[in-house]
């Protein structure tokens, strides 16, 4: 299906992604550099947007970095399907596994992370700031792959209800979440609410950011080669205003994550939320660099608690009888 | 042959329902002819001094009248919740806090006669149920969360809990004072203040524990009870002053309030419907499941949001699963509620009544086999039998839909995934049962299924120490136990 | 035509949820029997007694004096019914016969060597054959307990049909004794067994063992009876034995009988209960319902 899209639309996608125009010529005797295509990341397939639209990634200097895909509407419903799909699978493996594959991609990401640092530099970051952010950037992920197998301890109880009744109550994932990664940083932010809603078993798509959207893809390049089953994290790029209406109305997606102050954005989300009564976590931080943004309570954050009853069957003992 | 005259055979159960009258005695509770709102720590009428009648559903009778609170009451109530929120309740130890929603427990326990003798007049929930179930639990709720309020830091491991203001609280019809108490404990221990609309058809009990609150000497604006219909919930949940909203209630309903107050810092819990499935496996103690199939439908009328009213039965044990559950119908008392003997009672309204015969009519429309208990009706009232319809198909809109009535629809599956499949093909997840005396296939089905609360050969099981709430549109927020602490503080 | 019934696998007795049963008979406790249902209700416990003296001191003048109490329950309150039977051991069983005449009370006798039943199969047979020729309508055997839970569901089957055969026109009651049963599980799969086997009753204790008869086992009892309706078109009665002694008790097991097993079994010829206390509870409320005073002790006689 995906194929079909993409196969469909490969001259306009071919056009949009013309890297001659960015590429400088080269100098005489030097070996022409190969330039990076930016695509999306959905069921664990890079696919071209099916829309064929494109924008253009630029720096602060208004220097072209790269022609990144305008997602459309109909790119975020490949997502869901793929999103759905692979919770089945992901929301069920054993928690210890999750952790490893968190851990996994914190590997991957630290194998790659010249290539990070790289497109932190291009998008304006100051090397010193760019090896922060990739570095924080793979501890967080350490610190999630960690919890995996830890929050559903911290939050789950046994509840001493006054009947013959044993009783429980434990964290599972919500399903398919929505985020709208921060829009002021490219790596650190998408990491950071990316790892808690995984590591929980639910599985997503990541908006990435607007105006620094390079490390999101090379993100996914990462996913896709660190055992996350395709479809467990999708990420697109494009324009939040277009997409944050159909990122909250969608009636298969479970919760919808935001991280912008913005009122306006938040009352859309919240008003469209209602359709299907979505969880809507909004998030206040600036700072993703911080500590504060990292906690098991944001894994909690699309978590849903359940609560089991089984009799007990209580023979002999002190309570003599049947 | 034997099995010939296996379906022929017939038990008799007329004896087991003909039994002599044993009523409850009404002296032991007084219903004034009129209820003012309770705002302050003192009752007051509404200012537009507009009061709206509550009936008896089991006879149709007027009981009393209830002051409508229009937006000016809800502002005032409001007001006082703020100012006893700053002045006096935030500021208070968090023990004394406790031992205020200790003695409402303690009170509560001792008028529980009264209690549930006005419950069951007011709502038409048997006697039984009143003061077996509804009084004592809704007592315990408010023992259980009194002694957490001196004990907030162990809930939140690293984090440091604070109380978020004045929340407006909005419960329905079908457990009263139990809602109520759903409400009102957790907030009152995590220092919160509180505004609690009771619903229209029922705000009688609500007023009683007013007094009951009155006479705690809780500080007057702490609890702020005042009643009305739906535009009084409306002025609740748009007032600016609100920190909380805690609405039980419709999915319908529940949907207009998060619209409402989106873009606002509200934040909000939802308790809404439900369309619980109950799977019975072919191993399952099958007379154990048909009584929880009843307890699951049949409790409260089936005015139940966790009522197990989708029956999926294996396809081997279908028959014999059919024929208990018309056998256990059969001995079912219908009729006058405050009959010690009843086991369903009054539907709470005309229009309740209504709703669920429309679902009645578009199941007969849809031509499935329906079957009714063979019990005579009271001839006032509003008062339905117990139905089941069997071979009903997924599609229906009486197995899609919330009939909120003692209406049960059965469809019969062949492998364990297609009942969790159909199981969870449905918008809502608030609760659902499995009937299997295989451990490793119950906790598979646990697992599996995507609801709030699952019962396990059991059903419709209450505690205070019980997170209950749902998955989907069945809402969100957790109310009893540890869990139902958070929806009431921040960080 | 002969009836053709299937013997199951008796492994795969259904399971039983011992706190579903727990909640279901305490559910049945809160049923409020008033006038005219509970004056019924009373007279017909009374008549549904199995007026019973089991004891090594058991002697003939004992035995007469009970077997005058099952005719003449009350005289001063006209009306009453007799009990149903009286249960003895099987030497007692002709001085009862004759006792009690043409009184229409039965005479029950213990058997299969009452109450543990540890002795051969030629013996058992050779106890109930002498009962039954002295006289006894009803034999009340006791289930081989020791086979039962070693497993051996063919010896318990063989024993037990071996026993009706003997038995001939005598109904016979089969003994649980599910205070050594323990579980309820254990209880249905006996209860199967009896009733396959060709039990006219089946019958919780032998009051030497405690716990005996309960509400929650009874229920469990009172299930497979149906179940084996169900299946077979035959019914079978129930008797609990043991520790019923308080009228309030017995409605209790009366308003279950109702709701399980129906109108068919409300009678004395599917339903018993072994007792001796029972009957002067029955009577003191019995009377106080018809004259509203709470009634003594001392004026109702003991036997």
């Amino acid at each position: 299906m995906m194929e079909n899209i993409i196969a469909k639309k490969s001259p306009a996608a071919a056009r949009v992604n013309g890297n001659s125009k960015i590429a400088e010529k080269p100098e005489k005797g030097k070996r022409l550099e190969v330039l990076k295509t930016y695509k999306i990341y959905i069921g664990g397939k890079f696919p071209r947007t099916e829309s064929g639209r494109y924008y253009v990634a630029a720096n602060s200097a208004g220097e072209k970095l790269a022609n990144m895909c305008l997602s459309s509407r109909k790119d975020f419903r490949e997502a869901v399907v793929a999103a759905r799909t692979a919770f089945g699978d992901w929301g069920s493996r054993h928690a210890l596994n999750r952790g490893q594959i968190l851990y996994r991609m914190a590997e991957m990401l630290e194998g790659r992370k010249m290539q990070f640092i790289e497109e932190l530099l291009k998008q304006d970051a100051s090397r010193k700031l760019a090896e922060n952010e990739a570095n924080l950037s793979i501890d967080r992920l350490i610190y999630y792959a960690g919890w995996c197998d830890k929050f559903q301890q911290i939050f789950s109880s046994v509840n001493p209800v006054a009947c013959s009744h044993f009783n429980f109550s434990a964290p599972e994932p919500t399903g398919v979440v929505s985020v709208i990664a921060p829009q002021n940083n490219s790596l650190i932010g998408l990491v950071s609410v990316i790892a808690p809603v995984i590591a929980g078993g639910n599985t997503c798509i990541a908006l990435a950011s607007y105006s620094k959207p390079l490390c999101a893809i090379t993100f996914a390049e990462v996913l896709n080669s660190s055992d996350v089953p395709g479809g467990t994290v999708n990420i697109l790029t494009g324009n939040p205003d277009e997409l944050l209406p159909y990122f909250s109305n969608h009636m298969d997606v479970n919760a919808v994550v935001y991280c912008e102050k913005d009122p306006a954005g938040r009352k859309v989300i919240h008003e469209n939320a209602a359709l299907n009564l979505k969880r809507t976590v909004f998030y206040e931080d600036t700072n993703w660099n911080s500590k504060e943004v990292q906690s098991p309570y944001r894994i909690m954050d699309t978590q849903e608690i359940k609560t089991t009853w089984h009799p007990i069957e209580n023979i002999g003992g002190a309570k003599a009888g049947y | 042959m034997a099995t010939k005259r296996d379906n022929t055979l017939k038990l008799k159960f007329d004896s087991a329902r003909k039994l002599s009258p044993a009523p409850e005695s009404r002296s032991s509770a007084t219903i004034r002819p009129r209820y003012d709102l309770f705002i302050n720590g003192k009752f007051e009428p509404s200012s537009g001094k507009k009061y709206f009648d509550t009936i008896n559903p089991a006879t149709g009778e007027k009981l009393s009248e209830a002051a409508e609170a229009n937006a000016a009451d809800v502002d005032k109530a409001v007001k006082a919740a703020r100012n006893a929120y700053e002045k006096c309740w935030k500021k208070m130890p968090a023990k004394e806090r406790g031992k205020y929603v200790f003695r409402i427990a303690r009170m509560v326990q001792e008028r529980a006669r009264e209690f549930a003798i006005v419950e069951t007049m007011d709502g038409g929930k048997p006697i039984r149920e009143s003061r077996d179930f509804d009084i004592p639990t809704a007592a315990n709720h408010f023992f259980y969360y009194a002694g957490w309020a001196d004990k907030l830091e162990y809930a939140f491991p690293n984090r440091t809990a604070k109380s978020l203001g004045v929340a407006g609280q909005i419960i329905p019809w079908n457990f009263p004072l139990l809602m109520a108490s759903w409400k009102i404990a957790p907030a009152l221990a995590t220092g919160n203040t509180v505004v609690l609309k009771p619903a229209e058809t029922t705000p009688l009990t609500a007023m009683l524990l007013a007094e009951v609150i009155q006479e705690a000497d809780l500080p007057p604006g702490v609890v702020n009870i005042i009643t009305g219909g739906g535009s009084t919930g409306a002025a609740l949940v748009n007032h600016p002053d609100i920190n909380k909203i805690a609405f039980t209630g419709s999915t319908e309903v529940g949907k207009i309030i998060q619209r409402a107050i989106a873009g606002t810092s509200k934040k909000i819990t939802l308790e809404l419907g439900g369309k619980a499935p109950n799977i019975i496996f072919d191993d399952a103690p099958i007379d154990q499941a048909v009584e929880g199939v009843v307890n699951g439908i049949f409790f409260n009328q089936g005015h139940v949001c966790c009522a197990g009213s989708r029956l999926y039965v294996q396809e081997s044990v279908m028959n014999d699963v059919v024929r208990k559950l018309r056998d256990r119908i059969e001995t079912l008392i219908v009729g006058d509620p405050m009959d010690k003997n009843t086991d369903i009672g009054a539907i709470n309204s005309k229009q309740q009544l209504d709703k669920i015969n429309k679902y009645i009519k578009i199941g007969l429309g849809e031509g499935y086999d329906m079957y009714q208990s063979s019990c005579v009706l009271p001839d006032r009232g509003f008062f339905l039998r117990p139905t089941i319809f069997t071979n009903v198909a997924q599609s229906s809109r009486i197995a899609q839909e919330e009939i909120f009535g003692p209406v049960l629809t059965i469809q019969s599956f062949r492998t364990d995934e297609e009942a969790i499949e159909k199981a969870n093909n449905n918008p809502y997840g608030l609760s659902a049962g499995v009937w299997t005396d295989k451990g490793s296939k119950i906790f598979n089905m646990t697992a599996k299924l995507r609801a709030g609360v699952v019962w396990a050969n059991t059903f419709n099981k209450f505690d205070p120490a019980s997170p209950f709430g749902g998955y989907k549109e069945s809402g969100y927020g957790r109310e009893g136990g540890l869990h139902g602490l958070q929806p009431y503080v921040t960080f | 035509m002969p009836e053709t019934i299937i013997i199951p696998d008796f492994s795969l007795s259904p399971r039983i949820d011992q706190v579903g049963i727990e909640e279901r008979a305490d559910r049945i406790t809160k049923r409020s029997i008033k006038k005219e249902s509970k004056v019924s209700l009373l007279k017909l416990g009374l008549s549904m007694i199995d007026l019973t003296t089991l004891e090594g001191k058991d002697s003939e003048g004992k035995v007469k004096q009970l077997c005058y109490k099952a005719k003449h329950l009350l005289d001063s309150y006209p009306s009453l019914p007799t009990v149903a039977a009286v249960c003895v051991y099987p030497s007692m069983v002709k001085t009862a016969k004759q006792s009690l005449g043409s009184s229409g009370v039965k005479v029950a006798s213990v058997a299969t060597a009452f109450p543990s039943g540890q002795t051969s199969l030629d013996i058992k047979l050779e106890d109930v054959r002498f009962a039954v020729e002295q006289g006894a309508d009803e034999v009340d055997m006791v289930l081989s307990r020791g086979k039962f839970l070693a497993g051996d569901y063919n010896y318990v089957f063989d024993e037990i049909a071996a026993v009706k055969e003997v038995c001939g026109e005598a109904r016979l009651k089969v003994i649980l004794e599910t205070g050594e049963l323990v579980t309820f599980d254990k209880v249905r799969r006996a209860s199967d067994i009896a009733m396959y086997a060709g039990a006219d009753f089946i019958k919780t204790s032998t009051g030497k063992v405690s716990p005996a008869a309960n509400l929650p086992v009874t229920l469990v009892m009172l299930l497979a009876i149906r179940d084996f309706y169900y299946k077979t078109g035959r019914m079978v009665g129930m008797k609990p034995a043991g520790g019923i002694s308080k009228a309030k008790l017995a409605l209790h097991y009366l308003m279950m009988l109702n709701e399980i097993l129906g109108g068919d079994w409300m009678n004395n010829h599917w339903f018993r209960f072994g007792a001796s206390s029972l009957a002067n509870d029955l009577l003191m409320q019995l009377m106080k319902e018809k004259t509203g005073i709470y009634q003594g002790k001392d004026y109702f006689p003991i036997d």
